[in-house]
């Protein structure tokens, strides 16, 4: 099977900055479920926007950076415009911040289409009123006319999802999807998303800072430390990870029902960054 | 060690009434958790308890003192808050001595050097840290100076407003082995707000799931594990939690 990422060696520096804050990463996904797990400042979300090439403020070199067909490391910003939002699309962690707050969602949505789609009004809204109904908003007509302040967390995420996957994309990447909602509608929305992704045959790469998220929704792992991938596994396997760093992770977890004896702190060792520790990414 | 009433607690921002008639009743030396969603008024409930919200109506009490009735200097000594983001909380351009040391001026209070150096070693830092800036320390280490700052004046009751939410798995592992700890050493009375199921469990004897401004139910820690739950929304609240947890 092709696979529809392939990354080898990526290396991220932002301008200014003395180390790299990716370095050496490579995957590849197919129509997959990938995840990318690791501590605040290991890179996993500048990975993501360097495949969505957001990011224009960091020098980014890589041996291979393949979309499909298209050259992530050369393609004109022309071309990247064709394909961001239509091939390829990306969810953000809070729905506050990322709709528009002065439009109305549905409207917001059928933009997001009409700019890759060639379609009348009526059509669009069509397909944005379909679209929040298998996002499993039950009024979506009504829904499609608020404003991003009048509807929750969890909904505004949804919208959000249905922006997204409206385009019938190849690749998603989700970033901290559900971070910023409750655990009440947690569940719900990985479950929708997870739902249109294997319906679709999507490729999700979900980048989370959470080991148990990651564990049920994703087939693969990648753990990153400090930049550097240090452990690829399937993700059924993740009791059974060798690394010292993404054992020290599963640890510190407090669980419900647990022991309450203190938790087990991550002893950080020099020598998960050296080279050898990344084992063999492909 | 202080226990912690709260009375007939009610609180409106304008029109909207947040919350609606608390009653909360923390033993002393207990950890208390609160738990709900977001904007459902566990966060406010722990403003009102330090007046930094000074709207609000019913009594709230202290060691059977109501925190009205004290001077500003017996409240800080009394209780005092930890705040969710160590990233927000320390004054950027302050060092960490001065953070600290602040108090004690304010309160009049002697003896500093020493007492600098002992909160630093309770919450397991390095003494020369009192001369670093909050940006020289980590996230983990920033919460652990939010923690000191809260403990150099000696309260009875620390408030702890999701003092872990902002920090990652393995530095939250860090914080609340330290506060476990904490308690263990000083006898604190706590009041947590969490939204981690998980964390509550960990920590607390008891607690209070709260939804749209009320308290919906007071629960005994093993209450997760064992069902012990009445009402529909801590039911649907802790199944939510257990099923993510175990969503597999």
């Amino acid at each position: 099977m092709d696979p529809i990422l392939e990354v080898k060696n990526l290396s991220i520096r932002y301008h200014g900055a003395p180390e790299p804050a990716v370095r050496n990463v490579s995957f590849t996904l197919g129509r997959e479920r990938l995840g990318i797990v690791g501590e605040s400042g290991s890179g996993k979300s500048t990975v993501g926007r360097a495949i969505m090439r957001l990011i224009d403020s960091a020098e980014i070199t890589a041996d291979t950076m393949r979309f499909e067909d298209v050259d992530l490391l050369n393609a004109s910003e022309r071309q990247m415009l064709k394909v961001r939002g239509k091939r390829m699309s990306m969810i953000l962690q809070d729905p506050k911040f990322s709709l528009n707050p002065i439009q109305r969602c549905g409207h917001q949505i059928a933009e997001a289409y009409r700019t890759h789609v060639r379609c009348s009004k009526a059509e669009a809204r069509a397909k944005a009123v379909k679209m929040l109904e298998q996002v499993h908003i039950r009024d979506p007509e009504r829904v499609y006319d608020l404003y991003p302040h009048e509807v929750s967390g969890g909904m505004g995420q949804r919208v959000m999802i249905a922006m997204m996957l409206l385009t019938s994309p190849d690749l998603v990447i989700a970033d901290e999807p559900t971070s910023a909602l409750d655990v009440t509608v947690r569940l719900q929305v990985l479950r929708i998303l997870d739902g249109l992704v294997k319906d679709k045959g999507i490729g999700l790469v979900m980048i989370s800072h959470d080991l148990n998220l990651v564990r049920a929704f994703c087939d693969r792992v990648l753990i990153m430390y400090a930049g550097r991938l240090v452990e690829t596994l399937d993700a059924r396997d993740l009791n059974n990870a060798q690394h010292p760093y993404t054992r020290g992770l599963l640890a510190a977890q407090p669980r419900i029902g647990g022991s309450r004896a203190p938790l087990p702190v991550l002893n950080r060792q020099d020598s998960w960054l050296t080279p050898q520790a990344q084992g063999d990414a492909l | 060690m202080k226990s912690v009433t709260i009375s007939d607690l009610c609180v409106s921002f304008g029109a909207l009434q947040v919350l609606h008639d608390i009653q909360l009743e923390v033993a002393a030396g207990e950890c208390f958790g609160l738990v709900g969603e977001s904007g459902s008024g566990k966060s406010t409930i722990l403003r009102c308890a330090a007046q930094l919200n000074q709207k609000w109506t019913g009594t709230v009490e202290i060691g059977g003192k109501s925190v009205r009735d004290m001077s500003v200097a017996e409240r800080c000594r009394a209780m005092q808050m930890v705040f969710q983001d160590p990233y927000g909380s320390l004054h950027p351009r302050h060092s960490i001595r001065t953070t600290l040391e602040e108090g004690l001026r304010i309160n009049g209070i002697g003896n500093r050097d020493a007492r600098l150096a002992q909160a630093m070693r309770d919450v397991g830092l390095p003494v020369e840290f009192l001369d670093r800036y909050p940006h020289q320390l980590s996230g983990g280490q920033r919460q652990r100076v939010a923690i000191a700052r809260a403990l150099i004046l000696e309260p009875d009751v620390l408030l702890l407003d999701e003092p872990t939410s902002a920090l990652d798995v393995s530095v939250q592992a860090e914080v609340l082995n330290l506060l476990v700890r904490l308690q263990k050493e000083k006898g604190f009375t706590y009041l947590m707000v969490s939204h981690d199921l998980a964390v509550v469990d960990h920590m607390c004897d008891r607690f209070a799931i709260m939804q749209h401004g009320r308290v919906v139910e007071v629960l005994p820690r093993e209450a997760i594990t064992q069902g012990g739950a009445t009402q529909p929304y801590a039911k649907e609240l802790i199944a939510a939690s257990l099923e993510y947890e175990h969503a597999v």
